[in-house]
């Protein structure tokens, strides 16, 4: 017994040294190569956006962009594996190294950035916060709203925003926070307010669990800039620079008019434009650049597709959704969606 | 030679040595590891450009929170109020919520688990099938049944149900009750009902003393009773009671939003709250009720039953005999269902009740992202909390417990 313990003492300060010396950590991408996965935080179900359906397939504009990442890092975009996210628990998940990309309409803001340890990659949806009232109610406008209570999510921009808002106007206002999406909605349902503000896409992602969608309205007003966007961690540029350009891939390529049921034939053809020839890797060697294998962003398009794909499958005008492109068009179609070039 | 590499030996056998070498070893180790851990956590920080520091408590705060006690106490005013008063928002919220549930899933308890041992059948049909219920089902579906189920009952916003006209009211907004206004003559009023108190137990005491002399009984309940309620009112009133009261104000004209219960008139508690005071003390009752019936069935039968030899009546018996000595049995489990409800209290987050978590690690949190530093000042809290409870109930267990002579 005695002898027991003994060794297990010097197996504990042996242990301490050796964690000691295994505390230089790998690179993420080291780490999510030798695991087998992309570890991609997401919504606990916003349609359109990540949201899982019932045998648990994740699906929305926010997963394809990590299933891009997969299919660069891997070539296969199925390895992925996610994890529900509320908005309160989202940058605790990503800096405590939990998951690897964090995807989930998530706003960049300028505190995010510089003072929570981490990096925004990218936008993949400009939105805007909106607010939805009973259709009952028979209010026009934002500014009627005096003395409303007011139902939304705890942990997000829209709690600032509203604030904000309604002291700008001065207007008095009531905030019931919740910390999950359905509860905001079911309260709201049940009367306990008047409004539900969260962004726009959001309103219109949610709109469908009401039970009578029919009888609410969006109000005109857009409060805020609500660019959402995939974000890492701070402080390994690789893993950022690959989030970064396999968003970049994808508007590039819908730019290109390169698209999943093209991309292939391009592969075979030997006349190239050579922007095209670049993207997917039949010139120049951007790939290993960023520690991946020259067809990584082939392998987006073909099994992901481009940008302007994901958006028609997933929010587009002929989903449940029903958003129109409007700015997040590509510059050269009248919106802003302008991604550096590759070369 | 051999004989210092005898000694050596012998001093590793030397039992006492050897407990100080051991001993000194796991410090060691702990205090490696404890060393490693800080140092990682630091490093890690760093590399994502963050350091530690608890400057952000002087910081405004830029969001609205629901009115609670913890607003009104400290007068919450979005971009005047810092984060401390957050944190302090947090704290009280999450301590009211926490002290109501005890109080009332004390009550509820005793008296269901009393009721399980009653000769009445539906009683102990009933308090059977409360517990079974009620401790099989998890406390955060509870938490959301009770409030749906509560918002779904409720008339609008633009509604009212009243329960006393034009003082109390209820509706989907909350539970609307006069609130007290006190001017400064107030503290003689307050300070006479605990004088009161501090009065009948003396009284008390003396009747207890001349009940053992002479065996006669006070109505020592009565006796309380007026003293606790007459003193107080007495001196607020000759005084020319410095309280006044702010009674809820309910609209029906006006623009639509603008309807219903007027914010500033009244107290309000809103249902987020009473869901979650609701929720935690049902579920708690149910696991206290347990605790009394297994404290009183360890009394044994023969105590009862010379009781009623001596012709005690079945509820003195209940209240002299059987409780006193069930108590010794009680207070250990009941203490740890205390820090039970306080910890549960967490879950409040999940219906926009405004307590610490989810005031303070989740928006706040969200605002600053001083992770380590906020979940450890939130994790003091409940230590506190937790040890402030034990404490009591140790010091309360010390009392009841029997007296060896
Ligand atoms: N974009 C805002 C709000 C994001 C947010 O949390 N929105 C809610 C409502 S649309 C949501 O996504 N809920 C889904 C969920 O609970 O997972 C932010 O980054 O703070």
């Amino acid at each position: 017994m005695k002898k027991l313990s003994f060794l297990s003492a010097l197996c504990g300060a042996a242990m301490g040294f050796g964690a000691v010396a295994s505390a230089n950590a790998a690179t993420t991408l080291e780490a999510v190569k030798a695991k087998g996965f992309v570890q991609c935080g997401v919504s606990q179900g916003l349609p359109g956006f990540s949201n899982a359906d019932d045998s648990g397939k994740w699906t929305g504009l926010d997963v394809d962009l990590c299933r891009a990442v997969a299919a660069a890092v891997f070539g296969d975009a199925e390895k992925v594996k996610y994890s529900p996210l509320s908005a309160k628990q989202r940058f605790t998940a990503l800096s405590s190294g939990e998951i690897d990309i964090l995807s989930r309409n998530t706003t960049w803001t300028m505190t995010r950035d510089t003072q929570l340890g981490l990096n925004f990659a990218g936008v993949n949806y400009y939105d805007g916060q909106g607010m939805m009232v009973p259709t009952a109610l028979g209010v026009k406008s934002a500014t009627e709203l005096d003395g409303a209570n007011i139902c939304t999510n705890t942990g997000t921009t829209t709690e600032l925003n509203i604030t904000d808002y309604f002291r700008t106007n001065g207007m008095s206002f009531n905030l019931v926070a919740f910390e999950k999406a359905d509860e905001v909605v079911a309260a709201y349902d049940a009367g306990r307010c008047d409004v539900y503000t969260t962004d726009r896409s959001g309103l219109a992602a949610q709109r469908g669990k009401l039970t009578q969608p029919d009888s609410h309205v969006v109000l005109p007003e857009i409060i805020s800039k609500e660019p959402l966007g995939p974000v890492v961690r701070q402080g390994d540029d690789q893993w950022f620079n690959i989030v970064r350009w396999s968003l970049n891939a994808m508007i590039n390529a819908e730019e290109l008019g390169i698209s999943s049921s093209n991309v292939n034939m391009k592969k075979f053809q030997s006349k190239l434009a050579p922007s095209v020839a670049r993207l997917i890797g039949k010139e120049g060697k951007f790939g290993e650049e960023l520690g991946l294998s020259n067809d990584w962003a082939y392998n987006i398009i073909m099994q992901v597709g481009n940008y302007g794909e994901s958006y028609e499958k997933h929010v587009g005008l002929n989903t449940p959704l029903k958003l129109a492109r409007g700015v997040n068009s590509l510059w050269s179609k009248g919106g802003i969606l302008y991604a550096a070039p590759i070369r | 030679m051999f004989g210092r590499d005898r000694s050596l030996t012998s001093l590793l056998n030397d039992t006492f040595i050897r407990g100080i070498l051991f001993q000194a070893l796991i410090a060691i180790g702990l205090l490696l590891s404890i060393n490693w851990l800080a140092d990682n956590t630091l490093s890690n920080l760093a590399n994502q450009g963050k350091t530690l520091g608890f400057d952000f408590l002087t910081r405004t705060a830029g969001f609205q929170i629901s009115p609670t006690l913890g607003t009104w106490m400290l007068d919450y005013k979005v971009g005047k109020s810092t984060y401390t008063d957050v944190y302090l928002i947090g704290i009280i919220n999450t301590f009211i919520v926490a002290l109501l549930g005890i109080l009332a899933a004390t009550v509820i308890g005793f008296t269901v688990g009393i009721m399980r041992l009653s000769d009445n059948l539906v009683f102990r049909w009933f308090s059977s099938f409360y517990v079974e219920v009620v401790r099989n089902v998890p406390l955060l579906l509870q938490l959301f049944f009770w409030y749906f189920a509560v918002l779904r009952a409720m008339p609008s916003k633009r509604e009212k149900l009243e329960l006393v006209e034009g003082v109390a009211g209820l509706n989907i907004t909350g539970l609307y009750l006069p609130a007290p206004i006190v001017s400064d003559g107030f503290i003689y009023s307050f300070l006479s009902l605990i004088g009161a108190i501090a009065i009948t137990f003396l009284v008390r005491r003396y009747a207890l003393r001349r009940q053992a002399e002479t065996g006669q009984i006070l109505p020592m309940f009565w006796i309380g009773l007026s003293i606790i309620l007459l003193l107080p009112v007495l001196v607020h009133y000759l005084n020319g009671s410095p309280l006044d009261w702010s009674l809820p104000e309910f609209k029906d004209t006006g623009p639509k939003l603008r309807q219903g219960y007027q914010s500033g008139a009244g107290m309000v508690l809103v249902p987020e709250m009473l869901a979650v005071w609701l929720a935690l003390s049902l579920y708690t009752a149910a696991f206290i009720a347990e605790i009394v019936r297994a404290g009183i069935l360890a009394v044994s039968r023969g105590q009862t039953e010379a009781a009623y030899a001596l012709g005690v009546r079945p509820n003195v018996t209940l209240r002299l005999v059987v409780i006193p000595q069930a108590m010794r049995v009680i207070i250990p489990p009941l203490t740890s269902q205390y820090l039970n409800l306080t910890k549960n209290s967490s879950l409040a987050v999940a219906i926009a009740y405004p307590e610490l978590v989810s005031v303070f690690a989740g928006t706040a949190l969200n605002q600053v992202g001083k992770e380590v530093e906020m979940i450890f000042m939130m994790m003091m809290v409940y230590l506190t909390f937790s040890l402030m409870t034990a404490a009591f109930m140790n010091w309360f267990n010390s009392r009841v417990k029997l007296v060896e002579r």
